[in-house]
């Protein structure tokens, strides 16, 4: 657990309401105690972030999105075009080619992972799997850590649309991802009872569950607990209308595009709005060891560009971008060589993501590669510093240090050093 | 608890006169069937007057030695022995895949003899009642190890998942060898849909993993599942943290080269009927295919060759002629002389009982993997391979064991013993671990005797479509995907408001719940018998305080309150967990 909420004031406050909220609701007296806690709420709204990760599940090539090589035997078949920020991108990204100026491109990633399942988790968590520690990933630690900013969220405060993301690892079951699909659809919210009835329930149920507690069977128990509190707190919340993307008006699902990812990053907004400190929208279906370009260009790409766009500008227009990060990776890129299956593979050693928003200056690249996109020129950029970096960005401090449960300490983000190119 | 009192308080504040008037009037008179459970509450410990005791296998002892000297070394004290209705839960939860009814419970509660246990593990491998239902549920733990939650789900799959389990159900209704079921998953020709001609449901598991990218999903399978050995990183260059080297995994890969997974049509249309796994003759990359040959890039671009050679260094012939050299067989006869097929599945079943494995995870068994308890490990795979694969076997020396028999609480002396914060396990207690989606559907099929219908294949079938809106895939090439019955809020959802549960706690007429209603037992009766169902224990007395105040807000409706009473028990951590 994190050293500085041995006592998490955050819960515990969360714990109280939910159950003040249970029994008020009976007696049909909360309102105003509601109350007070909303205008509270209001101050603290000011200094609300939140970060939207675009994950791209497979491994994105950054030599035919973000750091072409045209003319060179790895090029590949695209053009580069020029932006309204100081970077050229791929002619097949137009419309964000128009918001460039809010995303800084880092272009010297350099990791060892070039494994899917071990490059998740890295690129989630800043550690490389290991056997004995189960690391948090990012929307399990920055949730976690901006949570006492937002006494009123009732409900999950790490949503992951449309992919499954990575787990909370040590910190347990509660800062666990909440999946919905893109169209924001959450499974089996339909109570078949009454309020009344479910409070009763809800007695019941939490007395075999304390009982049970107490005897001491492990701490997955506790978690268990601390999910049914959440899940109650979500069946009887209003704030649950954020992930009913439906209501948008048609032009702006539009905007967004209609298809999957399109209408994931218009729910990622619309949860932003409502207080939300971490989501992400999962994009797949970058794994091209073959026919990379035309499948990169008929299919990905216009994809990826219109809800890119649309979310880097709408948020913009909502004065929401400073206070939100967007980081847009996957867990590695791909072989600067094409193979034989005009395909490229998986490659780790040189690459790029892209970050944008909460104080992230804009329109620039920030590192190189080389001339055939083979290694880093300068210095290189770990998962850690990208995370060390986006926490910064959303006001985390990089003092923060938790405790494993054996005992060990463990500076956020594993200790990676800030990116300070990226903070003008 | 403070809080929960104040809530309850707050939440029956209305019905607290109602609620004693119940109390005095209704809930006398206690049950007889439940009688059984006061006593068995003592438990006598499975170490007893041995004169009059069956004979276990000596590996139990085996086991039980290594492990008390292991918690010697590391000063700390086993917790005691679990009483025997919990232990008695958690054998047919491991064993065949679902809780007891009321009836097996009271069955084993009034069984008084010292090897209870021992008897019980042997009724449920071996009598004939429980054949299917013992191969219905490893089935479906080796359908996901093989080919996945999701493997056949999508859309122009080459997987036939029915055929995958027809072959597995047959497979654990006759307690096949575990070598042999390997050396036939390994080596599988033929069609993979039932009733179609040349019909082999062993050809499921490799039928989508050899024709894209020159068959790495296969050796990557294989390697992993029966062997242990992680060696997907290795395709594309040597890994740092793994012995394995670029060469082996092509050489590992040129085992595969020639098979082919051929499409078969629904006549006139373009939609797959089947797949039919077949070797033909591979000519090699260069060409000569009494010499076939791969190619393969250092990450430096060099180019180099491989020809198929096993893990251990032995080389097979290399013609790419399936007359002259059956590539996979040959692997497949490797693969049965090698030390890795042992351990592996002993590592496996060992996980599958006690929570952890002898490594973690437990199918990587490379030299970089910590072991615990390393030489019990190795005897252990060793007498398995001297058992003739026989898994049942293996099942009942880990049942046995002293480990198995613990209680899963957890005292000051083995609080050390956590192996989820990094600690390699001591096995000191029973580690509790929640209940797979499998084992929960069908314990509610069980417990409620919902979703019956049909045999045990349509069941089956029913479960997996429920199944569906758990699976999260990641998007890549590799199909990996991961579920979200994990213990987070989508999964309290289901247990709160899902179909599943409204099923189980329906009152509509025919249900069980509706006729233990109508029952004329007194209501307390009813409630303890919900308890004993579902959790294997009766209530305790704030249960009991709590049924009553539910009993009163329903105005003495009998049906609500078990209702409510029953969606509280279904969702306690008591019930989901394994414990």
């Amino acid at each position: 657990m994190w050293n500085r909420y041995v006592t998490p004031r955050g819960m515990t406050r969360r714990h109280f309401m939910s159950h003040a909220a249970g029994a008020g609701a009976m007696m049909g007296a909360s309102l105003s105690f509601g109350h007070s806690l909303r205008v509270h709420a209001d101050e603290l709204k000011k200094s609300r972030k939140s970060c939207v990760l675009l994950w791209m599940g497979g491994g994105p090539s950054s030599m035919d999105i973000w750091d072409l090589k045209p003319g060179t035997d790895n090029g590949g078949e695209f053009k580069q075009i020029s932006t309204s920020g100081d970077v050229l991108i791929s002619e097949h990204m137009p419309m964000m080619a128009q918001q460039m100026h809010h995303m800084a491109i880092i272009r010297s990633m350099s990791t060892r992972e070039a494994d899917h399942n071990r490059g998740r988790y890295y690129m989630h968590t800043g550690y490389v799997p290991d056997a004995n520690v189960d690391y948090p990933s990012y929307g399990s630690v920055i949730s976690h850590e901006v949570m006492s900013q937002r006494p009123e969220l009732e409900i999950p405060p790490f949503v992951s649309v449309g992919g499954a993301s990575e787990g909370p690892g040590f910190l347990g079951m509660a800062w666990a991802p909440f999946n919905v699909t893109s169209n924001g659809r959450v499974r089996n919210l339909e109570m078949s009872v009454d309020n009344d009835r479910l409070m009763q329930r809800r007695v019941a149920l939490e007395t075999i569950e304390n009982s049970f507690i107490a005897q001491k069977r492990g701490s997955v128990l506790e978690d268990h607990r601390k999910v049914l509190g959440k899940t109650f707190d979500l069946l009887t919340s209003k704030q649950m209308e954020a992930f009913q993307v439906d209501k948008e008006p048609e032009a702006m699902k539009e905007m967004y595009g209609k298809n999957g990812f399109g209408q994931g990053c218009l729910l990622a907004r619309r949860l932003v709005e409502a207080g939300v400190p971490f989501v992400e929208v999962d994009l797949g279906g970058w794994d091209n060891h073959q026919n990379i370009f035309r499948t990169l260009q008929n299919d990905r790409l216009p994809v990826l560009d219109k809800a890119m766009a649309a979310l880097t500008s709408d948020l913009a227009d909502r004065g929401l971008l400073e206070d939100t990060c967007i980081v847009w990776m996957g867990e590695f890129s791909r072989t600067p060589r094409i193979n034989a299956d005009a395909g490229r593979d998986h490659w780790a050693r040189a690459w790029s993501v892209v970050v944008g928003g909460a104080g992230v200056k804009g329109g620039q690249a920030v590192g190189a590669t080389n001339e055939d996109g083979t290694e880093v020129v300068g210095e290189p950029y770990s998962s850690e510093d990208l995370m060390a970096s986006v926490c910064h960005a959303l006001g985390i401090s990089l003092e923060t240090t938790f405790t494993s449960k054996n005992g060990r300490p463990m500076k956020i983000a594993n200790s990676g050093k800030l990116i300070k190119d990226l903070f003008a | 608890m403070r809080s929960i009192h104040r809530m309850q308080r707050t939440v029956f504040a209305r019905t607290t006169r109602v609620v004693l008037g119940v109390a005095v009037l209704g809930w006398l008179g206690l049950v007889s069937a439940a009688d059984a459970f006061q006593a068995s509450e003592v438990g006598a410990a499975p170490t007893g007057r041995a004169s009059r005791r069956a004979v276990l296998p000596p590996q139990v002892e085996k086991i039980d030695k290594a492990m008390e000297s292991a918690w010697v070394d590391a000063k700390i004290k086993p917790s005691a022995v679990e009483d025997e209705i919990k232990w008695c839960r958690r054998v047919y939860l491991d064993l065949i895949g679902r809780i007891p009814s009321f009836e097996e419970f009271s069955e084993f509660a009034k069984d008084k003899s010292p090897d209870k246990r021992y008897t019980l593990v042997n009724k449920l491998l071996n009598d004939d009642q429980y054949t299917e239902e013992y191969a219905a549920h490893w089935t479906s733990i080796w359908t996901n190890i093989l080919i996945g939650r999701n493997g056949g789900m999508e859309e122009r799959s080459l997987i036939d998942r029915q055929g995958m389990q027809k072959y597995l159900r047959d497979s654990f209704a006759r307690n096949k060898p575990y070598n042999t079921m390997v050396y036939e998953l390994v080596t599988a020709t033929g069609t993979t849909k039932p009733g179609s001609e040349g019909f082999n449901g062993a050809t499921n598991f490799l039928a989508m993993k050899v024709n894209e990218e020159n068959g790495v999903q296969a050796t990557a399978a294989v390697s992993k599942i029966f062997l242990g050995l992680q060696v997907q990183c290795t395709q594309c260059h040597n890994h740092p943290f793994n012995q394995w080297k670029q060469q082996k995994f092509w050489e590992f890969n040129a085992f595969f080269r020639q098979s082919r997974a051929l499409r078969r049509f629904v006549k006139g249309t373009n939609d797959i009927n089947y797949v039919e796994l077949v070797n033909q003759d591979f000519a090699g990359e260069g060409a000569h295919p009494e010499k076939a040959e791969i190619y393969y890039q250092l990450r430096n671009g060099v180019t180099k060759v491989a020809y198929p050679v096993f893990i251990d260094g032995t080389a097979i012939g290399k013609s790419g002629y399936v007359s002259e050299v059956n590539r996979r067989e040959e692997l497949g006869k490797k693969m049965m002389e090698s030390d890795f097929l042992d351990k592996a599945i002993v590592n496996r079943v060992w996980s599958h009982f006690l929570g952890y494995g002898f490594t973690k995870p437990i199918d990587d068994l490379g030299p970089h993997s910590p072991v615990s308890h390393i030489e019990l490990f190795e005897q252990l795979s060793n007498d398995f391979r001297e058992s003739s694969y026989d898994l049942k076997q293996l099942m009942v020396w880990i049942t046995m064991s002293k480990p198995y028999q613990l209680t899963s609480k957890i005292g000051k002396e083995n609080d050390s013993d956590d192996p989820s914060v990094g600690e390699l396990p001591k096995f000191s207690h029973f580690y509790t671990r929640q209940m797979s989606a499998e084992q929960l559907y069908t314990s509610l099929a069980v417990a409620t005797q919902a979703n019956r219908r049909g045999n045990l294949e349509e069941q089956q079938r029913r479960r997996e479509d429920w199944m569906r809106q758990f699976i999260v895939a990641f998007g890549t090439d590799e199909g990996d995907e991961t579920t979200t019955f994990n213990g987070s809020i989508p999964q309290s959802l289901m247990m709160f408001n899902g179909e599943l549960i409204r099923e189980a706690i329906s009152l509509e007429p025919g249900t069980w719940l509706h006729q233990l209603s109508q029952n004329r037992a007194a209501p307390q009766d009813k409630v303890q018998y919900l308890f004993i169902a579902g959790l294997g224990r009766k209530p305790k007395p704030e249960e009991l305080t709590v049924a009553t105040q539910i009993l009163a807000a329903r105005k003495g409706e009998v049906g609500g309150m078990l209702q409510d009473m029953w969606w509280a028990i279904l969702n306690s951590n008591e019930f989901i967990f394994n414990h």
